[in-house]
């Protein structure tokens, strides 16, 4: 059997002796199309930055295609949140597209002309080339966000890590977005953080659904119990093995 | 106009303005679109300690300076590193410990008479040789390090965990850092002084970040903006007779707040 790429065994994870995240287990195989839901404050960003080495976590191991995130940077493409960047900083789109290259640069870390060729490709995908020069600060967060999915792929990420990708972008783009990763999914592994998955119908091919720790099949059936154990509010719709599948469940209690 | 800087005194501290320039331009940017400047100032305290303990052992005050506000540098990015939120409550007591220890040094060493106040305020005017010796060494150190790992800190400053997650060693260059913070420092205390560092260090990246569209243009011009309140602070200071280091900081606040007033005048008028 081929090498998991993404394999997580045993994760948890404090913040101030507050347990985020407790005996999470996940296998993710090659080329899969993974969503994980879950409400806010549920560990989902959490367990990203564990996946990509950016948070070590206090318990269990995580294995990028057999090996450390850190032996696997350059392997892992990483679309964060809008929120957390600094604005003033100054920076070009092209600039912020290129640390994509970084990864893979080695130890004296210049960009090369087919680094810059690529993110030119890159940059036109998501229509931001003509903004090339723009200062960051100076972008719509549906722009901003343009660029952060633009300087994951010019990693040639074969795991590419999203988080909320479509929180602030328009309608179309949210769909030229996801046909996108529908493509680049024929190569890569993609995983797809969002507490709204209605966006999702269609291309995902599993569901994990995370509140503290995780429930998920790797046979990609989903029942009941899992769902309302870890959303505990209504779910819209469900997909998986490419077959959608709904759930029209209202919940019990008053909306939560 | 232009003969005061015609005295052999006048040119060496012309040229210490120049070298100190260069790496506080650099470093200082650093500092700023990191927002270390807490940090930066606690080194630059800090250092004074390394000065008093120099003087109690009798060896050069600048080399027991450099010693230990790296020492101090270190300490500081191993606990910034590890726990963010008790950092500034860390940085702020060692700031005062140095500084205290310092003073007890100077108190304990027999037969004291130096004069402190041109660590506390700087004399851009009495810089020896072996001190511009000593700063063009860090100038070539800070361009060789900044130079090579340009792109690594430039990830690091602008997304941390993106850097991170792209296999920068972020902590690694969080120390280097930190190290050229204390160089960087302990340069402009002969320019300065320890208690007026960190507006030299800080304002010109400050005025600079409203121009520029890169950090490497943002270093650049702070290069620019050091070198040129040094030159004019030491005009006024001599014209007339003013403290030097104070003179030189006066100037770079008046720049500050003008831009600012630019700034508030430009979004007023663009922003219809």
């Amino acid at each position: 059997m081929p090498v998991s790429a993404i394999e997580l065994n045993n994760i948890f994870f404090f913040y101030n002796s507050h347990s985020i995240l407790s005996g999470v287990n996940l296998k993710v195989e090659e080329q899969d199309f993974l969503a994980i839901i879950g409400p806010n404050g549920s560990g989902k960003t959490t367990l990203l930055k564990i996946i990509l080495g950016i948070l070590n976590p206090g318990q269990g191991t995580v294995r990028i295609f057999g090996k450390t995130p850190l032996e696997a940077a350059g392997l892992l493409g990483y679309v964060p949140q809008d929120t957390g960047l600094n604005k003033d900083f100054p920076i070009s789109v092209q600039d912020v597209a290129l640390m994509g290259r970084l990864g893979r640069r080695g130890r004296e870390r210049r960009y090369t002309s087919e680094d810059r060729a690529l993110v030119r490709r890159v940059l036109e995908q998501v229509g931001m080339w003509e903004f090339r020069d723009r200062p960051i600060g100076k972008l719509s967060g549906g722009q901003r966000q343009r660029v952060l999915i633009a300087r994951a792929l010019t990693v040639e990420p074969k795991v590419l890590l999203m988080d909320e990708p479509t929180a602030s972008v328009d309608a179309q783009f949210q769909t030229d977005l996801y046909d996108l990763l529908k493509e680049l999914n024929a190569t890569i592994t993609i995983v797809v953080v969002s507490h709204d998955m209605s966006v999702l119908s269609g291309y995902i091919n599993s569901v994990a659904c995370l509140n503290r720790t995780l429930y998920y099949h790797e046979s990609g059936e989903i029942t009941d119990e899992m769902l309302h154990a870890a959303y505990q509010c209504p779910v819209d719709l469900i997909v998986h093995g490419g077959v959608p599948h709904r759930v029209l469940r209202k919940h019990d209690h008053e909306d939560s | 106009m232009l003969e005061v800087f015609q005295s052999e005194f006048m040119r060496n501290a012309l040229f210490a303005g120049l070298l100190a320039s260069v790496a506080c331009g650099i470093i200082g940017t650093l500092v700023v679109v990191n927002r270390i400047v807490f940090i930066s100032g606690g080194i630059a305290h800090a250092a004074y300690g390394g000065i008093g303990l120099a003087f109690f052992l009798g060896i050069a005050p600048l080399a027991g300076a450099v010693g230990f506000a790296l020492a101090i540098a270190m300490i500081m990015a191993a606990v910034t590193l590890k726990n963010k939120q008790r950092a500034d409550t860390v940085v702020g007591v060692l700031w005062a410990l140095g500084m205290a220890l310092g003073i007890i040094m100077i108190d304990l060493t027999p037969g004291y008479n130096v004069d402190l106040m041109s660590y506390l305020f700087g004399s851009i005017l009495a810089v020896p040789r072996a001190d511009i010796v000593m700063m063009a060494l860090v100038d070539v150190g800070v361009l060789v390090i900044v130079g090579t790992l340009y792109n690594s800190f430039l990830a690091m400053s602008f997304d941390e965990e993106f850097a991170k997650a792209m296999g920068v060693r972020v902590g690694m260059l969080y120390y280097v850092l930190l190290g050229m913070i204390a160089l960087s420092v302990i340069m402009l205390i002969r320019i300065v002084g320890l208690v007026l560092v960190i507006a030299l260090l800080t304002i010109p990246p400050f005025i600079a970040e409203k121009f520029c569209r890169s950090l490497k243009a943002m270093m650049i011009t702070s290069v620019f903006l050091n070198f040129f309140f040094s030159l004019a602070g030491l005009w006024f200071s001599y014209r007339f007779n003013l403290t030097s280091g104070a003179t030189i900081i006066m100037v770079a606040a008046a720049f500050f707040f003008a831009s600012l007033i630019y700034e508030r005048v430009r979004n007023h008028l663009g922003g219809s």
